[in-house]
């Protein structure tokens, strides 16, 4: 590992840059030019400042378990608490991190300026979503303060209707809430896509970055109104025993578990599909050169989409659903790895014959390929019948959803944000701070979850709050790996905040990079752009593209572009 | 146990090779799709590193015959681990005739297990080496899960539906077995042992009765058996009142009365739990009429009796190892 290069790799001189006098961060100050905001740009900080603001939330949980399982007996806490902490875990992590983290944010600031528009289509919708995200987050950290839960994020009936003491009305009510936001993030994405790509910006022109929210979006309106009536009815059931899942009351706990992963599948997909978008977008650009198989990965996410919707009982493998209905799904489940292969097969491809450097987004780049492929694997195993029945609900699924859910869409959150940092802030971090940083997670959060892979086919349940003592050992490797990981998330915080007001000024376009939002300021106006831009390029394309200063680039005869519409 | 650092549980049923067969096929496969694919992103990446700041790479955009090698052969690959994987579990939901018929119920936060000539056991199975079992499966309240790692076998027990499972067990010992569908608060701890026996020794014990060994010893295997452990927990905090320096005591009830803890009181409680309920705690307690003989019942009240040197909970010096938990 040896870069004689000055990281970043620009072709700028840094004499030349400045911040441009003007940009959304300046043109109006004082807190009510924030709350009252329509700058989708400025949504997106809110979107990240609150989305942060959970995963700490999550985070802390996630330490506490992680020492309480230090020993067979539990180390921390009562199993009332402990039961609690992976509760809240889960719904702090899922519901109000990893569905909104990279659509709000990243999705919410570049979309518009990808396909070359002012803003979302609907800008002041864009707004109530993010309110309606902070009040569904106020209902469940009241739920949190005034005892929290212990139903498990997946709410399970009649457990969560019936049995449990804890506040799981005020959480589900919360979550019921907080879909309007991704309902409505979702329909924004869609009608803006359609509508505002600029002179040029064919479909086929797009951003896989934008492909990616589009079948993200898809999942988003077509998926939350099935959890959000799913919670009501859980949450009907709970307050005035009305019968729909608790058997003494006449109704079936089973239909609740279709109803749950009708969406809760999909949402798995809600969470990983940007992070890959995100990924296509890092990969060329510091392997500068064109996305391999660009149709594949675009058609692919649509693919994961449509068959993400269709797979949703293999959860339930074992709760004695027919025969024939689990070969169904099993079937379906393995179907649905095939574009998901394609995806890593032409990321890796792209690397072929590229001039790749190593900055701090590529390191998320690769670590993403090798663990979303460690954990896409892995679900081969519990999509396959004959091992779900040793497998399911034992630490193995729980390694493996990590693998996607923190390996594959953290680590693509991350490397979005930091490929994307230049452009939000208009300064650099501090390089090397920010590779070892990736180093840290990708090590920490190897050692966390691969033990757990053994754990699960060693026969540990999932969610215990004690367990017999041949399991400690790789417990107490995963808890160490835990803390090396929550470092690696504190490191970031740090240095990126620093960097607001210290780090060096990046200019349009450091890596350089290709999309529409490299070719204005950083960070760029309000209004995204000075004039509409025309986009007479093909996605990805360093060769033609004189002005990214790059050796070996030829310049093309200007062709007068129209849309396709 | 095997070893430190085991990688898989013990193989104690027909189900135990299969699956693990399946699953060595599933690594084998899957590592090298991942050996692959990591190898190539480690040697493009040290292959292809930018040697000049304003290099750009080959411009590819594509290739067809590898997008369609690339969907194809996977879609083979899964099939065949699919259709394995499918053959296991149909035999697995397919129970064969001849099974030996347990009845499991499931409740927060114990399991009731019943042998085909009705006797009764509380968080233990014993089951014959080499007989087809079926387990036949009802809950109480929530979804609970009975699992079994060194059978490779579970299946959920579903409020309002009866669920079946099968296995053959094939190697005698005591192996775990877990609740895995979280069920609420002691969830962790509702689980227990099978144990497999010869075919004679499972007959022997059908008909064996309590032998003569020490009361108090008797009366704690019992305590720890019958799960009392995971409600009386020694320091008064779970959901039933501590033992420790219970007996002769006077204890205060719900309805503000008050009683003295002998051996009566305590048999009442153990059959009857909802008659007197101590102050400061729910009517959760399930009823042991049928599941302990007489004979037991006086092991556990002389194990309680023994533990009234201990100090009650909130004094100094309430100790844990009477219970023999922890």
């Amino acid at each position: 590992m040896s870069s004689s290069q000055q990281p970043p790799l620009s072709p700028q001189p840094a004499s030349e840059l400045q911040q441009p006098k003007e940009h959304y961060l300046n043109a109006t100050y004082g807190i009510r030019s924030w709350l009252l905001t329509t700058d989708h740009k400025r949504i997106a900080i809110l979107y990240l400042i609150s989305v942060t603001f959970f995963f700490f939330v999550g985070g802390i949980f996630a330490s506490l378990i992680r020492i309480h399982l230090l020993t067979p007996s539990g180390y921390l806490v009562t199993p009332e608490t402990y039961n609690k902490l992976f509760t809240m875990h889960g719904v702090a992590m899922i519901f109000f991190f990893l569905i909104p983290s990279i659509p709000a944010v990243l999705g919410n600031f570049l979309i518009p300026i990808m396909i070359g528009a002012k803003d979302l289509a609907f800008p002041k919708i864009n707004l109530l979503s993010w309110y309606i995200y902070l009040v569904g987050g106020a209902f469940v950290l009241y739920s949190f303060a005034t005892g929290g839960l212990d139903t498990g994020w997946t709410f399970y009936t009649p457990l969560s209707s019936i049995y449990s003491n804890s506040a799981v009305t005020p959480a589900v009510i919360g979550i019921f809430i907080n879909g309007f936001s991704s309902i409505l993030t979702g329909l924004n994405f869609i009608i803006t896509v359609h509508t505002m790509r600029a002179p040029g910006m064919t479909w086929f022109r797009l951003p896989l970055f934008v492909w990616s929210h589009y079948a993200t979006s898809l999942i988003f309106i077509l998926g939350t109104p099935v959890i959000a009536i799913t919670l009501l009815l859980a949450g009907l059931e709970r307050m005035f025993h009305l019968g729909f899942f608790n058997p003494a009351y006449g109704g079936d706990p089973i239909l609740f578990q279709h109803l749950f992963w009708f969406y809760s599948h999909p949402a798995v997909y809600i969470m990983i599909l940007p992070a890959m978008g995100v990924i296509s977008e890092i990969i060329p650009t510091f392997a500068r050169k064109p996305i391999f198989g660009y149709d594949f990965i675009a058609a692919s996410s649509i693919g994961i989409a449509v068959i993400g919707f269709i797979v949703w009982a293999h959860h339930m493998f074992l709760t004695g659903q027919s025969t024939y209905s689990a070969l169904a799904f099993s079937f379906l489940t393995f179907l649905v790895a095939v574009p998901s292969a394609v995806k890593v097969f032409n990321w890796t491809s792209t690397l072929y014959k590229g001039s790749i450097s190593f900055d701090t987004p590529m390191l998320y780049g690769l670590g993403f390929i090798g663990l979303f492929t460690i954990g896409g694997l892995t679900g081969l195993f519990l999509a396959c019948l004959g091992l779900d029945i040793h497998l399911h609900d034992t630490y193995f699924v729980v390694a493996h959803f990590h693998y996607i859910m923190v390996g594959g869409a953290i680590m693509g959150y991350l490397g979005g944000i930091h490929f994307w940092w230049p452009k939000i802030t208009g300064r650099l971090y501090p390089e090397y701070l920010a590779r070892i940083a990736a180093i840290t997670l990708f090590v920490g959060f190897n050692l966390t979850f691969f033990p757990q892979f053994i754990l699960g086919y060693l026969g540990m349940p999932r969610r215990y709050h004690n367990y017999p003592p041949e399991y400690q050992v790789l417990n107490v490797m995963s808890t160490a790996g835990a803390s090396i990981l929550a470092l690696g998330y504190l490191l970031p915080m740090i240095y990126l905040t620093w960097s607001m007001r210290y780090g060096k000024v990046a200019g349009k376009n450091p890596w350089p990079s290709t999309g529409l939002e490299w070719a204005t300021d950083s960070p760029p106006l309000t209004e995204n752009f000075r004039e509409t831009p025309v986009v007479d390029w093909e996605p990805y394309d360093f060769l033609h593209r004189p002005e990214l200063g790059l050796l070996g680039a030829v310049s093309k005869k200007p062709v007068p572009a129209h849309g396709d519409d | 146990m095997q070893s430190e650092l085991p990688l898989y549980p013990e193989q104690a049923s027909n189900f135990a090779p299969q699956v693990d067969g399946l699953v060595l096929f599933m690594i084998a496969v899957c590592a090298f799709f991942a050996v692959v694919i990591c190898a190539a992103v480690i040697y493009f990446f040290f292959r292809y590193q930018r040697k000049h700041p304003d290099e750009v790479g080959v411009p590819i955009h594509g290739d067809m015959r590898l997008e369609i090698a690339w969907i194809v052969l996977p879609f083979f690959l899964l099939m065949a681990m699919f259709g394995w994987g499918a053959a296991i579990y149909v035999d697995y939901r397919h129970t064969p005739n001849d099974t030996l018929d347990i009845t499991v119920i499931g409740k927060q936060w114990m399991w009731k297990l019943q042998q085909p000539d009705g006797r009764r056991e509380i968080n233990e199975l014993h089951v014959p080496v080499n007989r087809n079992v079926r387990l036949i499966m009802a809950s109480e309240d929530v979804i609970h899960d009975f699992s079994v790692p060194a059978f490779r076998v579970k299946m959920d027990v579903v409020p309002g539906h009866y669920n079946t499972m099968w296995f053959r067990p094939n190697k005698p010992g005591r192996y775990h077995f877990f609740c895995s569908q979280y069920c609420g608060t002691n969830h962790a701890v509702m689980g227990g042992w099978v144990t497999v026996m010869e075919q004679d020794d499972y007959a022997k014990w059908l008909s064996r009765t309590t032998g003569s060994e020490d009361p108090i010893a008797v009366g704690q295997k019992l305590y720890s058996d019958l799960a009392c452990a995971t409600c009386h927990q020694p320091d008064g905090k779970g959901r039933g009142p501590s033992y420790n320096g219970m007996y002769g005591s006077h204890v205060k009830l719900a309805d503000g009365s008050t009683v003295v803890a002998d051996d009566g009181y305590i048999r009442e409680s153990i059959l009857e739990p909802n008659a007197k309920i101590v102050a400061g705690y729910q009517p959760v307690m399930p009823s042991f009429q049928g599941q302990v003989t007489e004979d037991q019942i006086a092991a556990l009240t002389a194990y309680i009796k023994a533990l009234k040197e201990q100090a009650p909970p909130g004094k100094p010096g309430a100790a844990e190892s009477a219970t023999g938990k922890k």
